[in-house]
C-alpha cells in the first residue's frame, strides 16, 4: 500500500530526512500490508466495537481536588516566561 | 447581483462545573495565576487517565433535551487529534459519531416574528488552555496558560440557516438565556464562557445550494460585535464576489476599533482531525428512564415560563417576555407578588420592568449580584399604599435599595422622606391659601392655570413630602369653602 509519507510526517509533526522518509515509507507500507490481512476474515457477524476494557460509564463526582504548584507544572518545560509555558509565537496577523 | 448571506453557528458554551471535565482540578480558573490549576491529566503528561465528570455529562445532555434534541443511548468520546500550542496532549476529547444530542432546534422571536433554527448537534468536548502573545526579549513569542485546559465544553452547532444578523444574534441569546435557566453556565461573553463562531458566506438569492467558500469568524466578545462582523463580512464578501472573485476560505477575527475583521492566519494547521474512539474512556450508555428523569428535573425553561406568566398573571406578552429574559428576574417578581397581600402582578411588572430591569440594563449587572430581595419592594409597596411616602419618593427610595441593599424603612429615615400626614398638609395647604390669596382670587375667577403653582408652593413648603394627589383634592375642598 502507498503512503504519502511527506503528509503523514505533517500530521505527526515530526521533520523527517530524505533517508528516513523512504525507510519509514517502506516500513508503514508493511505494516499496512500486513494489516491487510484482517481484512480477509469474514466479520459480518461482529458487532464493531470501539473500547476494548468492557467497562462502561465510567465516571466521577465533581469535587475539586489540589492541583499541581505552579512551580511542579513547569518544571520540565523547555521555556518558560512569568509562570507561563514559552513557545514561538504562533500568529502571524494580516492587512 | 444580489445574495443571501447563508451563516451557521459554531457556540461553545463553558459549563460551571466546579472540576474539569477529564481530572480533578478546579474548573473555576478565572483569573488565577497562570498554570496553577493542572495536573498530569490536564497537560497531557504521558500515562495519565481522565475519568470524566458525571455532573458536566448530565448538564450537556440537559442542554440537549432543552434544545429538543434526540439524546443518543449510547455514546462516547473520540480524539480529535492536530497539533497547536495550546492543546498539551497532541489531541483534543471530543464526540464525533456519538455526541450526547442530536438534531434539535431553538425556536427566538425577531423583531416579533417566531423563527426556528435546526441544532445540527450538542457535544461534549474539553477546553484547550489559552495563549497570550508577548514580545520576550525583542522576540515575539506565544506564552500558554493552561488552567482552561480541560474545563468542560459544550459545543452547538446550528445548521446553515440563518440569513441575517438579527437572526444570528437572536439564536446566540436565546441560547444563552436557556443555559442560564439550567444553570450550567454563565455564559458570560466577556469572561469567554460563551464563544461564537458564525461562519458567514453568500450564494444568489434564490439559490439553494451551499456556497463553495465559507469564512470563519473568531474571537468575538459581546452580541454586538458578532453582528458587526457579520455585516462586516456580508459587505467585504459582496464586494468580492461583485469582482468575480471567490472570497478566500479562511478564519477572520473581529478588531472592535477599526470596527472591521482580519484575516487571522495561524500558522499552516492541516484539518484532517484523525478521529478516532477515544480509549481511554469506556462508552456511555443511558436508559430512556434516565433520560426522562433528567428531564422531569429541569427547571422550566423560557418558553413554558413566560406561557405560564402570561395565563396565571394576565400580563402582555411583551410584559411577560422582558420578565423571563433572566430566571433571577422572573423569581424576582413571582416572589414580589406572594409577599405583597395586594398581589397586583401588573403594578409589580411595571415596577420591576420600569425601574429594576431599566436599572440592571443600563448597569449591565445582573440581578444576583444586587443585595435585594422581594420583600423589600413589597413593602415598599404597602407603605405606598399606606401613604407613608409618596410614588416619587418611593422610585427614588427603590433606586436606593438596588444600590444599597438596605430596607425600604431604614432607607425612608435615612433620607427623610416619609411623607407628611394629611392633617399636617391640610395646615400646609391652608398656609398657602392664605399667604397668595391674590393667585387663588385669579383661580377662583377662572384662571385655572395658576393651580400648578399653588401645588407647587405646597411641594416647597413640605419639600416634595406630599402625596400630589392628596394636595390637589385638599386644596380644591378649602379654596371652594
Ligand atoms: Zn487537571
Amino acid at each position: 500500500m502507498k503512503i504519502d509519507i511527506a503528509h503523514v510526517a505533517k500530521l505527526a509533526n515530526l521533520k523527517l530526512t530524505p533517508k528516513e522518509e523512504k525507510d519509514f515509507e517502506k516500513q508503514l507500507s508493511a505494516i499496512l500490508d500486513y494489516f491487510k490481512d484482517l481484512q480477509k476474515l469474514n466479520t459480518e457477524k461482529v458487532e464493531p466495537i470501539s473500547n476494548i476494557t468492557g467497562l462502561q460509564n465510567v465516571s466521577r463526582e465533581d469535587e475539586p481536588k489540589p492541583s499541581l504548584s505552579q512551580e511542579d507544572a513547569l518544571k520540565n518545560a523547555p521555556k518558560i516566561h512569568n509562570g507561563f509555558f514559552e513557545v514561538d509565537a504562533i500568529f502571524q496577523e494580516n492587512e | 447581483m444580489k445574495y443571501e448571506p447563508v451563516i451557521g453557528l459554531e457556540i461553545h458554551i463553558e459549563l460551571n462545573t466546579k472540576s474539569k471535565m477529564f481530572c480533578s482540578c478546579s474548573a473555576e480558573y478565572f483569573g488565577a495565576d497562570p498554570n496553577t490549576h493542572t495536573c498530569p491529566v490536564c497537560l497531557g503528561l504521558p500515562g495519565a487517565l481522565p475519568v470524566a465528570n458525571k455532573v458536566a455529562i448530565a448538564s450537556a445532555q440537559k442542554l440537549g433535551i432543552a434544545l429538543h434534541c434526540e439524546n443518543l443511548l449510547s455514546s462516547k468520546f473520540d480524539r480529535k487529534n492536530y497539533f497547536y500550542p495550546d492543546l498539551a496532549k497532541g489531541y483534543q476529547i471530543s464526540q464525533y459519531q456519538e455526541p450526547f444530542s442530536l438534531k434539535g432546534y431553538i425556536e427566538f422571536d425577531v423583531n416579533g416574528e417566531t423563527v426556528k433554527i435546526d441544532v445540527t448537534r450538542a457535544h461534549m468536548e474539553e477546553d484547550t488552555g489559552k495563549l497570550a502573545h508577548a514580545e520576550v526579549e525583542n522576540k515575539k513569542v506565544s506564552l500558554i496558560d493552561f488552567n482552561r485546559s480541560g474545563v468542560p465544553l459544550v459545543e452547538i452547532v446550528s445548521e446553515p440557516q440563518i440569513h441575517s444578523s438579527d437572526v444570528a444574534k437572536g439564536y446566540a441569546q436565546k441560547l444563552q438565556q436557556i443555559a442560564r435557566y439550567l444553570g450550567i453556565s454563565d455564559c458570560d461573553m466577556e469572561k469567554g464562557s460563551m464563544r461564537i463562531e458564525p461562519n458567514v458566506s453568500l450564494r444568489p438569492a434564490g439559490s439553494n445550494d451551499l456556497p463553495q467558500y465559507k469564512v470563519e469568524l473568531k474571537n468575538i466578545n459581546s452580541f454586538r460585535f458578532v453582528q458587526k462582523a457579520i455585516e462586516y463580512e456580508i459587505t467585504r464578501q459582496t464586494e468580492i464576489l461583485e469582482k468575480g472573485e471567490t472570497p478566500a476560505l479562511e478564519t477572520r477575527g473581529w478588531d472592535e476599533i477599526k470596527n472591521k475583521t482580519f484575516s487571522q492566519r495561524a500558522k499552516e494547521m492541516a484539518h484532517d482531525y484523525r478521529y478516532f474512539p477515544e480509549p481511554d474512556l469506556p462508552p456511555y450508555l443511558f436508559t430512556k428512564e434516565y433520560v426522562a428523569e433528567l428531564k422531569a428535573n429541569m427547571p422550566e425553561l423560557p418558553d413554558e415560563k413566560r406561557a405560564r406568566f402570561i395565563r396565571d398573571y394576565q400580563l402582555s406578552t411583551y410584559d411577560c417576555a422582558l420578565l423571563t429574559t433572566d430566571i433571577d428576574l422572573a423569581a424576582f417578581f413571582e416572589d414580589t407578588v406572594k409577599a405583597y397581600p395586594k398581589g397586583e402582578p401588573k403594578r409589580i411588572a411595571n415596577w420591576i420592568i420600569g425601574e429594576l430591569l431599566r436599572r440592571l440594563n443600563e448597569s449591565q449587572t445582573p440581578l444576583s449580584s444586587l443585595n435585594l430581595v422581594p420583600a423589600s419592594l413589597a413593602e415598599l409597596l404597602l407603605l405606598t399604599d399606606e401613604g407613608k411616602i409618596t410614588t416619587a419618593s418611593a422610585k427614588e427610595i427603590f433606586e436606593k435599595m438596588i444600590t444599597s441593599g438596605k430596607n425600604a424603612q431604614e432607607l425612608i429615615k435615612e433620607f427623610g422622606v416619609e411623607a407628611i400626614t394629611t392633617d399636617k398638609l391640610e395646615e400646609v395647604v391652608e398656609m398657602v391659601i392664605k399667604q397668595n390669596d391674590k393667585v387663588v382670587a385669579e383661580y377662583k375667577a377662572g384662571k385655572e392655570q395658576v393651580f400648578g403653582y399653588l401645588i407647587g408652593q405646597i411641594q416647597r413648603q413640605t419639600q416634595g413630602k406630599a402625596d400630589p394627589k392628596t394636595a390637589a383634592d385638599l386644596l380644591v375642598k378649602k379654596i371652594k369653602k
